[in-house]
């Protein structure tokens, strides 16, 4: 298997062999991106990171993946300071960065804009959020940390929690743990929860129903993990309502006391009020060690689109 | 009375058959009948058909059928036949099946895809269920249901 020159534009274009093959070589990352040997793996080759939207985690785990193997990275975040501020077009802006570069990684708030920048680019590019619609790096580091946490991802019990309709994490997670055979239960307020087609995609592709509830204290009791995103509150019309079900969907120690004593609590951050912050200081919580594997998958992808890695 | 006899027959052009009764308004909609249309056309509705049961006709003269048009078409009146008439015979005898790609001919109904945006792109939808039709857009990866889309 070779993802040499391949995109990473959504999860749907990975097969669970291509997923396996990141893991694998993620897992040779790790003492390299926790700063204990280094490598020149990337030394001479450029990352673009074209952030036409604000991002800590994703733009910052890329850099340090690239700058960890040796390579180094240029690119913008936010607009105001290029030409599409004068009306340029993404085309353009893409096949003018790819002159630059050797690899693209695009974060976009229009859905698609990944796909079309892959279209327009000879160069891989890596999609590092598209709108509402995928972000398949991010993906790949969920599934890694379960993976990491529990030793394996079949027959698991995963709970998804929040707002399942809108998080574009919550939509690709469900589907690529649909593909490894976990048990999923979702748990959402009235009118969040997880859209019907992806639903039954899920059904459709992996003949997996999983169980939805509104109800928090059954949907965490059984879980091994629970995965939590926070309410978007600018999605409501109705703030006091909002507000009212933010309150409600909140993880709290109290909440946790029935839960297995293995429970890890993942979160793909920034979190604002869904989780106490009594609960950071507990062993369930495991999403800051999350965060850090972002880079040993992202230089995984990266070297692995390269042909750095083989 | 034979039904050929209600429309006399075209001498050259393109008859739709078997489209499934009700729908031959929508298929003229797709080619375009409000907006200028220059060919003679007729639309017979509700005829009777020994395959399946009651069928609508068009008929236009003069007109070749493009492929996003077929392919258009396909959406709302699958497994009609398209026929190809030349000094009033039946020239060319085609079926109209929805193809597994659709590009170019349908628009994305998100505001956020970015096919609507100011950009050089073509739509593309792949057809990932036929009956009931639905497409996910290759770009924006939404899926959508007829309704959405005509």
């Amino acid at each position: 298997m070779d993802l040499r020159g391949k995109d990473i534009i959504s999860i749907r274009d990975l097969s669970r062999e291509e997923i396996e093959l990141i893991h694998k070589k993620a897992e040779e990352m790790e003492p390299f991106a926790r700063g204990g040997k280094t490598c020149k793996l990337m030394e001479g080759k450029i990352l673009g990171t074209l952030f036409f939207e604000p991002s800590t985690r994703t733009r910052l785990s890329f850099t340090s993946a690239m700058q960890r193997m040796g390579g180094s990275v240029m690119g913008f975040e936010g607009v105001d300071v290029t030409s599409v501020s004068k009306g340029e077009s993404l085309t353009d802006t893409i096949k003018t960065v790819e002159r630059y570069c050797d690899i693209i990684t695009i974060r976009h708030p229009m859905e698609g804009a990944a796909r079309l920048a892959a279209e327009a680019s000879t160069k891989p590019v890596i999609n590092g959020g598209d709108g509402a619609n995928q972000h398949p790096t991010q993906t790949l580091l969920d599934l890694y940390t379960i993976k990491k946490m529990k030793g394996k991802i079949k027959s698991l019990n995963v709970t998804l929690l929040g707002d399942l309709k809108h998080a574009r994490t919550m939509r690709s997670l469900a589907t690529a743990l649909a593909m490894f055979d976990a048990n999923l239960t979702l748990v959402a307020p009235k009118g969040l929860e997880m859209s019907d087609d992806i639903l039954d995609e899920i059904k459709n592709k992996f003949n997996l129903k999983p169980k939805q509830t509104e109800d928090i204290d059954s949907g965490v009791k059984d879980a091994d993990v629970v995965y939590i995103c926070r309410i978007q509150k600018e999605r409501f019309e109705d703030k006091f309502e909002a507000e009212k079900i933010q309150k409600a969907f909140r993880i709290t120690p109290e909440v946790l006391k029935s839960c297995k004593e293995d429970l890890a609590i993942l979160h793909p951050l920034p979190k604002v009020t869904e989780i106490d912050p009594r609960v950071d200081e507990m062993k369930c919580a495991k999403y800051f060690d999350q965060t850090f594997y972002g880079v040993p998958i992202r230089m995984a992808i990266l070297g692995l689109v390269s042909g750095a890695i083989k | 009375m034979k039904e050929e006899l209600r429309v006399r027959k075209i001498k050259d052009g393109t008859v739709i058959d078997h489209i499934k009764a009700g729908k031959g308004i929508k298929v003229l909609n797709i080619l375009g009948v409000e907006n200028g249309f220059a060919n003679v056309t007729a639309l017979l509705m509700n005829v009777t058909s020994k395959r399946v049961g009651k069928k609508d006709i068009v008929k236009i003269e003069n007109k070749a059928l493009r492929k996003e048009e077929v392919d258009k078409i396909a959406l709302i009146a699958p497994n009609a036949t398209w026929n190809v008439i030349k000094d009033f015979k039946v020239t060319e005898k085609n079926r109209i099946e929805l193809p597994d790609k659709l590009e170019g001919i349908l628009k994305c109904p998100n505001p956020k895809c970015v096919t609507n945006m100011n950009e050089p792109v073509r739509s593309k939808f792949k057809v990932e269920e036929k009956e009931p039709v639905k497409l996910r857009c290759m770009y924006c990866e939404r899926l959508f249901g007829l309704k959405d889309m005509l």
